[in-house]
């Protein structure tokens, strides 16, 4: 195929989502217990998209991935060790605040003005990417939003795959309701795509990929800009967990067939 | 030049690779990241960051940048490391002289000491007749000696148990603190999720590391996706692996011990991460900050009515009298609690999880931790063998630093200070000869960071704990007593005894003694029972059984999801190896099984024994806890390279 692509992949870092996490209320608003002390991943919807960014690039000569995020500079090094080493991109860090809590008008503008300031970076060519859902707490509405404020008008949520064409147009598959996806044809660059999980597992670490990514990764982070997000008059009237899945029972003797009736009556319940 | 890897750590018969194994030259290869490499890279760094156009600074495999550093460690977190430590710190400190406490998560001074003997409540552990008539002493004697809860505070204990002035910590936590500061100068690189293979080889020279291979099936055999895993070529290789870390086995087995040298004497460290109640008197919990009057930390005394911030216990006696616990309590009402079982506790079926949750319900602790949380947990092998497992500290073109060079002091039972310093002495070594000019040579390393080493405490420590030990080889009472005359002599006398390879450490009962019929009795109640045996050997002891409260006292599966996640990537060769399962097949103790901490190791249909990657974190006890050998030293297990492990929340 002969399109160039420029694909920016807004992502967020979370706490481990399997870590034990406990919401609590400081004088900044609410946050997780600990949350610099936790292990930190991509958000696992945005990578998700980075996957898909740098496959698609991979089979489109001249394309090219940035990975835009916001969060403490520390910690975005920490967990881009890992990240750098899956695929090919370059970093755009911002250093702002860790956590979920923040205004999504907020964070979007500060995204979006980080990503209009990209060196190179071709509008016509541009693919917005992201994840549908987030492992933070936010809203779910930040990549549309950045894409608005970016004047992007053709978006896409909860994406599992995309088909260029040698014309620049592309087909979407998007999940709707009852598990089916909706086929939509798009003229082309700019797009907006929120990723749901796509066809792709997590690429293999490859030292190669990670020492070459670090070569400009490294002077990235250490000019991070600093970025203040406005509270917008965001006020959380309550925080709390979502419900404990997990619970634990110690049964002697049950039948296999017990057990099925069992998990049936708990998946039908939930 | 021409590298090879160790043989050992490849499989026998190697397909032509579908891939080409990349290569790449650095200064500096680095194995492991734990405290020793943190006070080696934090001292390269500081000198760098001191003056940038240092030309010893400058790289000789990228002319005009600075030096190449890469540090690769397997787990995938920095800050994944499972341990709560107390601490002296003195050379912690002075590598970050201003430092605070509050800097880093989780560590607090050190407020309040006790060493506690654990008498016990159940009447089940494994106590020989004199400390039976000396429990039943104190029991008689109850709150007259100070017995009180089952346990006797120890009312003197010598200066080296002490740790004042120390602190409490969490090594994941302080991990990550190091490794941030590290990054951000901009010299060093750390790869996590990196497990690093085995040392390439020239002759005996090390000329750096070779990368895991990826893409290959349990046996290590390519699969789909194979990509060999890179050679890092460089002029240093730092091996800092710790006790268990494939570099430096690698590096024993090519090169073997100095004379006398091996180790035989471990431990495997299990803890908690506890969150207490509420304190309904304190909700906040003490601010240790409030405590310091002109910069000297209040004393609390040996009691206080609730736990507070930098309180440390120690205790020994239950739930067997060989186990060492402890108790440290850190800020924001965590608490890090756990136990050692050591390699001298001979019991075929000796356990950890199990003991454990006793120890926590003992009468002196639990009222404390009761109606707390697990928020996190794991375990870790601790080599105990001190400077009797030392190894050859240099060679050609490499240097051993931390708990894999014999820098533990076992006297005082500390380790992370002396890992960081031996860290802190190679950096000013490796300095020196960058400034100088000359070659990181077998003579080089030895004149600078050996010299160094030899005239260092760290040194003069483990000198002193040589022997201290020896003791419990034959039996508590003569360890205790052993422990006391080495400490208080300074190693000078101690308590002789010949300690054997691992593998004939662990007792073999005889077929018809009460143990034997015992364990025969515990199996048939076992098998009928669908539990494992040392699990029902602990019952047919009278330990009692496990109440569940889904909180705190959980199953061990149960444990292994709620205190952390184990990472297990795909496309890596199983890092636990069975050498000759005609072996497995005619050992009846299966001892690895019993000590196995996440149950990764349990018996398959055919009786032997099985491993699943999946829940293994990655402690390395299965390779001390073997009962079977082949060459009358190791036994019939090998733990090699493997990406992953525990991910503990908070550590």
């Amino acid at each position: 195929m002969g399109n160039v692509l420029h694909i920016v992949v807004c992502a967020g870092i979370v706490p481990d989502p399997l870590q034990t996490l406990e919401p609590v209320n400081g004088p900044a608003g609410p946050g997780l217990k600990n949350e610099m002390m936790l292990p930190a991943v991509l958000d696992p919807w945005a990578a998700s998209a980075l996957y898909e960014a740098a496959h698609l690039t991979a089979k489109n000569a001249g394309s090219k991935v940035w990975l835009v995020s916001l969060g403490p500079k520390a910690k975005l090094q920490q967990v881009m060790m890992t990240v750098a080493q899956k695929v090919s991109f370059e970093l755009v860090p911002i250093d702002g605040p860790i956590g979920g809590f923040t205004d999504a008008h907020a964070t979007a503008a500060v995204l979006a003005e980080a990503i209009a300031a990209i060196p190179g970076l071709d509008r016509d060519k541009l693919l917005l990417f992201g994840g549908w859902e987030s492992a933070t707490r936010g809203a779910g509405v930040t990549l549309q939003l950045i894409g608005e404020r970016l004047g992007i008008i053709d978006q896409f949520q909860g994406v599992d795959q995309i088909a260029l064409h040698e014309d620049g147009s592309f087909e979407v598959l998007e999940r709707v309701e009852g598990g089916k996806h909706q086929l939509s044809v798009c003229a082309g660059a700019p797009a907006v795509l929120g990723w749901a999980t796509g066809n792709l597992g997590e690429p293999r670490n490859n030292p190669q990929i990670g020492m070459a990514n670090m070569r400009l990764m490294m002077p990235a982070l250490q000019k991070a800009k600093p970025a203040t997000l406005a509270s917008n008059g965001l006020h959380y009237i309550s925080t709390s967990l979502p419900k404990q899945q997990r619970t634990t029972r110690v049964v002697k003797d049950m039948s296999t067939d017990e057990i099925a009736r069992e998990l049936i009556a708990w998946m039908g319940a939930e | 030049m021409s590298e090879e890897p160790i043989a050992a750590e490849m499989p026998a018969e190697l397909p032509a690779p579908i891939a080409e194994r990349q290569a790449i030259d650095v200064d500096i290869a680095c194995a492991g990241f734990g405290p020793a490499m943190g006070g080696f890279l934090t001292k390269l760094t500081q000198a760098w960051t001191e003056n940038p156009a240092d030309p010893a600074f400058e790289s000789k495999v990228t002319p005009g940048m600075p030096l190449q550093v890469l540090c690769y460690e397997r787990a995938d977190d920095i800050a994944a490391g499972v341990s709560g430590v107390v601490t002296k710190a003195r050379e912690i400190r002075a590598s970050f002289p201003h430092m605070q406490p509050s800097d880093i998560p989780m560590a607090a001074p050190v407020t309040q000491e006790r060493v506690l003997y654990l008498l016990d409540p159940d009447g089940a552990s494994r106590r020989s007749i004199p400390l039976r008539i000396a429990d039943f002493m104190l029991r008689m004697a109850g709150g007259l000696a100070g017995v009180r809860d089952y346990a006797f505070e120890l009312p003197w204990t010598p200066k080296f148990l002490h740790k004042h002035g120390g602190m409490v910590m969490s090594i994941g936590q302080f991990n990550q603190w190091v490794g941030t500061q590290l990054m951000t100068s901009g010299l060093v690189q750390i790869w996590p999720g990196t497990p690093v293979a085995a040392p390439l080889f020239n002759g005996n020279a090390v000329t750096g590391v070779r990368l895991a291979d990826q893409g290959v099936d349990k046996e290590g055999a390519p699969v789909e996706g194979y990509m060999p895993g890179m050679d890092v070529r460089a002029h240093l290789t730092v091996v800092g692996d710790g006790p268990v870390g494939a570099v430096g086995q690698a590096i024993d087995q090519r090169i073997g011990m100095p004379p006398e040298h091996a180790r035989r004497e471990w431990a495997l460290g299990m803890k908690m991460v506890i969150e207490l109640p509420p304190d309904p008197t304190n909700p906040e919990g003490l601010d240790w900050k409030s405590l310091v009057k002109d910069g000297v930390l209040a004393d609390l005394g040996s009691e206080a009515d609730s736990l507070q911030p930098g309180t440390v216990w120690h205790t020994f006696g239950y739930p067997e009298p060989e186990i060492f616990g402890f108790l440290y309590v850190h800020p924001d009402r965590l608490v890090s609690v756990g136990i050692f079982v050591p390699s001298w506790m001979g019991d075929p079926g000796r356990t950890a999880y199990r003991y454990l949750q006793h120890y926590i319900q003992h009468p002196a602790l639990w009222p404390y931790l009761k109606d707390g949380t697990l928020r996190s947990w794991g375990a870790k092998s601790l080599d105990e063998s001190g400077r009797r497992g030392e190894p050859f500290l240099t060679g050609d073109g490499y240097a051993r630093i931390g708990e894999g060079s014999g820098s533990t002091n076992t006297l005082t039972g500390s380790g992370v200070d002396e890992a960081w310093a031996t860290g802190t002495q190679l950096g000013e070594s490796v300095i020196e000869l960058l400034r100088a000019g000359k070659p990181f040579s077998h003579q080089n390393l030895a004149a600078t960071y050996e010299k160094r080493r030899r005239s260092s405490k760290v040194e003069q420590g483990v000198r002193e704990a040589e022997n201290a030990r020896n003791g419990f080889h034959r039996g508590v009472i003569r360890g205790m007593f052993g422990m006391a005359l080495a400490g208080l002599s300074k190693g000078y006398f101690a308590v002789g005894a010949k300690i054997h390879p691992l593998y004939q450490q662990i007792r073999r009962p005889a077929a018809f003694s009460v143990e034997g019929i015992r364990r025969k009795q515990a199996a048939a109640r076992g098998i009928e029972e669908g539990r494992p045996l040392h699990d029902a050997l602990l019952s047919a002891r009278g330990f009692p059984e496990i109440e569940f409260d889904g909180r705190l006292l959980v199953s061990h599966q149960d444990a292994m999801l709620m205190g952390g996640k184990v990472q297990a990537a795909p496309g890596f060769a199983d890092h636990v190896v069975f050498t000759d399962l005609r072996l497995c097949a005619a050992c009846d103790l299966r001892t690895c099984i019993s000590m196995c901490s996440g149950q990764a190791i349990t018996q398959g249909e055919d009786g032997l024994p099985t491993f699943e990657r999946e829940k293994c974190i990655h402690c390395g006890g299965c390779l001390w806890n073997c009962t079977q050998s082949t060459d009358g030293e190791h036994g019939n297990i090998k733990f090699v390279a493997g990406a992953g492990g525990l991910h503990s929340a908070e550590n």
